[in-house]
């Protein structure tokens, strides 16, 4: 293994607003007695994390970017052993578990549960009085049994050297589910792994109805730039930005109750030697894009409604485009903020420099040294703009790109539901066309022949009777999944708000800091 | 910093004056000029143009009778504010710099009321009577333009001297020079970078207004989650509003006051450099003269007149030197008072402002993490 460019934690939390910064993405709702809507659970509370080294470390899960700072030195290059439970404090990730089965009864699922060990679908035959059912009453099947999974993505490692080189990342999982082998146990995967959980999870599950989660872009500008091994912060950055969005791909599929159930996804998670997943090609962005967008043409092609519920489907999917839409501008939005703040960083930088010179040839000795302490003021509003910017990306532009592309996957569910219903109008009008030959032959009295046509009858029959059946489940599964979907963005965004509040509280507080200590300096010139 | 003498005084308080309002006609700025009389509680108000303020600086210039007038270092007059529409804001911000920003000329204003109490607080230039005439005089002195002091005359010479090095008439003077030459260099340096910086802070605050009205779009009543997710876009919205007057505020601190601290530093530079090539120009003339007269006089031997006229020639000579070290004195230790006061109340307003602002924050956050329990 060559040496490889270590994560360094982020340079910011401080010690002492350690408490107050820790992510609170685990719903705490003890209280909540509501049996309705809202998920009833517990996740692991969040740890204080004690920190033992420079006052700048922090926490290696943290959703914030890490910077590798030329400057900044950090003694061990990955996860300290008393860290080792603190590992997972940023990293947790709400779990329902549920067996979905018809009745909307819940149950626990066991580790002797058929879904284990089948690459079926976990659902049983969905009898047809399902696409009546309540609102209420799928709401209600959401809410589980509680188990604990926690996945973190860390410690990028280059791995190799020249155009051969790739990144290795550590993917560590801490859980209390049965189902898996171990407790705490950590591999090591790279990206086309994932791009392979992805393709297979996909294959399987999209065809049910279900919101498969999109891995992240492909990128050969990113990586070649990492393999070239220019060691600047675009590509720190660039390996940093992967890394969380593989952990934040991760924590969505386990988030997802089918998928978690997906003995792919725990052959992902626990064995330590994956074969290489080739034929990734077709995963990158212009690839799922084309991909998606063949959904909304398919849904035009739809001339014939089927039942009342078509509304639903159609005016919800034209829902999902707008905002779709709507999203893609806040992110461009969010992007030009992130830039502006980029560039006062920098012109913060240049100021700091002439400041500091100014107090450099000034001769009244006070003077200078007020504007000295000017320059370091400066200095550290510098970091400040820096440590904001990377808030703005990771906690907001993120966000925004990921659900722009989850809403694309939304769509894809809806092109999968169209796909079956044409399969089922193509049968049926199949089976028209035989019931008609029968009654030709009928009618021409040949005799010999009518066997075969009632045979051919039969086939057909139960081919759309088996296609109705499809379809039904795929309707009742694409509403679930919708719904499901839509809670859990609302609730995300709002956990994101949270987190982005509380990092501007934080930069506020030590820009107060900044100035209490410049005031008594400026004071002081005489 | 008033003297009472028997000559004319200024009448008016130096610190009491204050330009309390501007308007626009056109291209045609108007300022209103007030001050407290010095001697009653009456307060005086007139108005001027930047034409009158251009009168006031040459009338300065060009006192006559005035002994050691070379030797002063004039208070620096901002340049002609160009409002017209056609002027966009990078012309603006070339010819003003930082007096360009700011809503509806506030640092300009400031600028000049600054130029004014300067004047007024000088002890030999608040004596000019030009001075008085244009703080009291309802009628604007605009009628007397095109007087020409010393600086016009002399403003080719500047840029003749400036070309080529001079030696200095003394050390003390060689070491201001040197000094002078690096500081307003380097002050103009620093006031351009902070401009960059307010201008950056600007931008922010305009981004931040873009997504905080993007974020009201995705309001959506449909159904229930649809209510939730608006719920929290329209929270985030307000949180980047904040955001957005947080910018704002800020940059408006960093003008009104470093800003405006380091504009006036850097053109006080400039006009310490102006000085000495003023000094330079008068000692080099009464050398020209010396060298002529004593041509002149090697003809005709008379001793006394040539010692009379040397003795005359030096008094001159040293009345300059005097006034010019006096002049350097109070420009430092009122450029470095001028400075201090700046950087406090920079920092007292950013301290404030950005109190203000964790307590917006803090109150937005509260606010949200009760979302959860909604």
């Amino acid at each position: 293994m060559s040496g490889g460019c270590g994560r360094n934690p982020p340079p910011f939390p401080d010690n002492e607003d350690q408490e107050a910064e820790l992510d609170t993405r685990v719903l705490d709702s003890d209280e909540d007695d509501d049996d309705e809507g809202e998920d009833i659970f517990t996740g692991a509370r969040s740890k204080p994390i004690t920190p033992t080294s420079a006052p700048d470390e922090g926490d290696i899960f943290s959703e914030e970017g890490s910077y590798i700072r030329s400057d900044v030195h950090h003694a061990t290059n990955g996860l300290h052993s008393d860290e080792e439970l603190d590992l997972f404090t940023e990293a947790t990730v709400e779990l329902t578990l549920t067996n979905t089965t018809s009745q909307g009864r819940r149950e626990i699922i066991g580790p002797t549960a058929s879904a284990c060990n089948t690459t079926h679908v976990p659902n049983s035959i969905l009898k047809p009085s399902i696409v009546t059912k309540t609102m209420e009453e799928l709401e209600e099947e959401e809410s589980g049994d509680q188990f604990e999974l926690n996945i973190a993505v860390t410690n990028p490692e280059k791995i190799g050297d020249g155009m051969n080189a790739y990144m290795s990342y550590k993917v560590s999982t801490q859980t209390t589910l049965p189902m898996f082998l171990n407790k705490t146990f950590s591999v090591r995967r790279r990206f086309s792994d994932f791009l392979g959980l992805y393709e297979k999870i996909s294959a399987k599950h999209s065809l049910l109805g279900c919101i498969i989660p999109p891995p992240p872009q492909k990128s050969v500008v990113g990586m070649t730039k990492v393999k070239v091994g220019k060691e600047d912060s675009s590509s720190a950055e660039f390996v940093e930005k992967r890394r969380a969005a593989l952990e934040r791909y991760l924590q969505r599929v386990v988030a997802h109750p089918s998928l978690l159930q997906d003995p792919d996804v725990r052959e992902f998670l626990e064995r330590d030697e994956l074969p290489r997943a080739v034929n990734t090609q077709a995963l990158s962005g212009p690839g799922l894009l084309k991909m998606i967008n063949r959904a909304s043409d398919a849904v035009n092609k739809m001339t014939i409604k089927m039942n009342e519920s078509d509304n639903w489907f159609e005016s919800k999917l034209q829902e999902v485009e707008n905002e779709e839409q709507l999203l893609r501008r806040l992110h461009a939005a969010v992007d030009s903020l992130v830039n502006h703040r980029k560039e006062l960083c920098l012109n913060t930088a240049v100021l700091r420099k002439s400041v500091a010179m100014l107090g450099s040839v000034e001769e009244n000795s006070a003077l200078s040294r007020a504007l000295s302490q000017l320059a370091e003021v400066e200095d550290k509003m510098e970091q400040l703009h820096q440590q904001q910017a990377f808030s703005d990306f990771f906690i907001l532009a993120e966000l925004l790109a990921d659900y722009v592309r989850l809403l694309g996957a939304v769509r894809c569910c809806f092109e999968q539901r169209m796909k079956v219903w044409q399969r089922l109008q193509e049968a049926q009008s199949t089976l028209q066309k035989k019931r008609e030959a029968e009654a030709k032959l009928l009618w021409a009295n040949k005799p010999e022949k009518l066997q075969q046509a009632k045979d051919d009858i039969n086939e057909w029959e139960s081919k759309v009777s088996q296609y109705e059946r499809d379809f039904e489940r795929v309707t009742c599964t694409v509403r679930k999944e919708v719904l499901r979907f839509e809670k859990e963005k609302a609730r995300d965004f709002k956990q994101h708000i949270v987190k982005y509040l509380e990092s501007l509280l934080h930069t506020q507080h030590r820009l107060v800091k900044c100035w209490e200590a410049f005031l008594p300096e400026a004071k002081a010139i005489a | 910093m008033e003297v009472s003498s028997a000559e004319a005084a200024l009448s008016v308080s130096a610190s009491s004056i204050r330009i309390t309002d501007v308007t626009q006609d056109g291209d045609v700025l108007t300022f209103a000029i007030a001050s407290q009389k010095l001697n009653s509680s009456a307060g005086v108000c007139v108005f001027r143009i930047y034409e009158d303020f251009d009168w006031l600086q040459q009338s300065l210039f060009s006192q006559e009778n005035l002994p050691g007038l070379q030797g002063i270092i004039f208070p620096p007059l901002p340049s002609k504010a160009l409002p017209s529409q056609s002027n966009t804001q990078t012309k603006a911000l070339k010819q003003l710099g930082f007096l360009a920003l700011g809503q509806d000329w506030q640092s300009y204003c400031k600028a000049l009321e600054f130029y004014l109490q300067q004047v007024a607080a000088h002890p030999t230039l608040c004596k000019c009577k030009a001075l008085d005439s244009f703080l009291i005089n309802s009628e604007s002195p605009g009628k007397q333009r095109g007087r020409k002091g010393i600086f016009n005359r002399l403003s080719q010479a500047v840029e003749e001297m400036r070309k080529e090095s001079h030696k200095d008439v003394d050390n003390f003077f060689q070491n201001e020079r040197n000094k002078n030459t690096n500081l307003a260099a380097l002050s103009k340096v620093a006031t351009e970078k902070l401009l960059d910086v307010v201008m950056t802070e600007q931008k922010l605050a305009l981004a931040c207004g873009h997504f905080a009205t993007s974020l009201h779009l995705c309001v959506n009543q449909d159904d229930a989650a649809a209510v939730a997710f608006s719920k929290v876009c329209l929270k985030l919205s307000d949180v980047i509003e904040a955001v957005n007057r947080n910018f704002e505020k800020v940059a408006s601190n960093d003008l009104s006051t470093l800003g405006l601290g380091l504009d006036l530093e850097s053109r006080y530079q400039e006009a310490e450099k102006v000085w000495e090539c003023v000094l330079m120009i008068a000692c080099k003339l009464i050398e020209l003269e010396t060298v002529k007269k004593g041509t002149e006089k090697a003809k005709a031997s008379k001793r006394e007149v040539m010692e009379a006229f040397q003795k005359a020639v030096e008094k001159e000579f040293n009345l300059i030197s005097s006034v010019a070290k006096q002049e350097i004195e109070r420009f430092h230790s009122s450029r470095v008072n001028v400075l201090k006061n700046f950087l406090i109340g920079w920092c007292e307003l950013q301290l404030n402002t950005a109190k203000e602002f964790a307590e917006l924050y803090s109150q937005h956050l509260e606010a949200c993490r009760n979302m959860y329990s909604e």
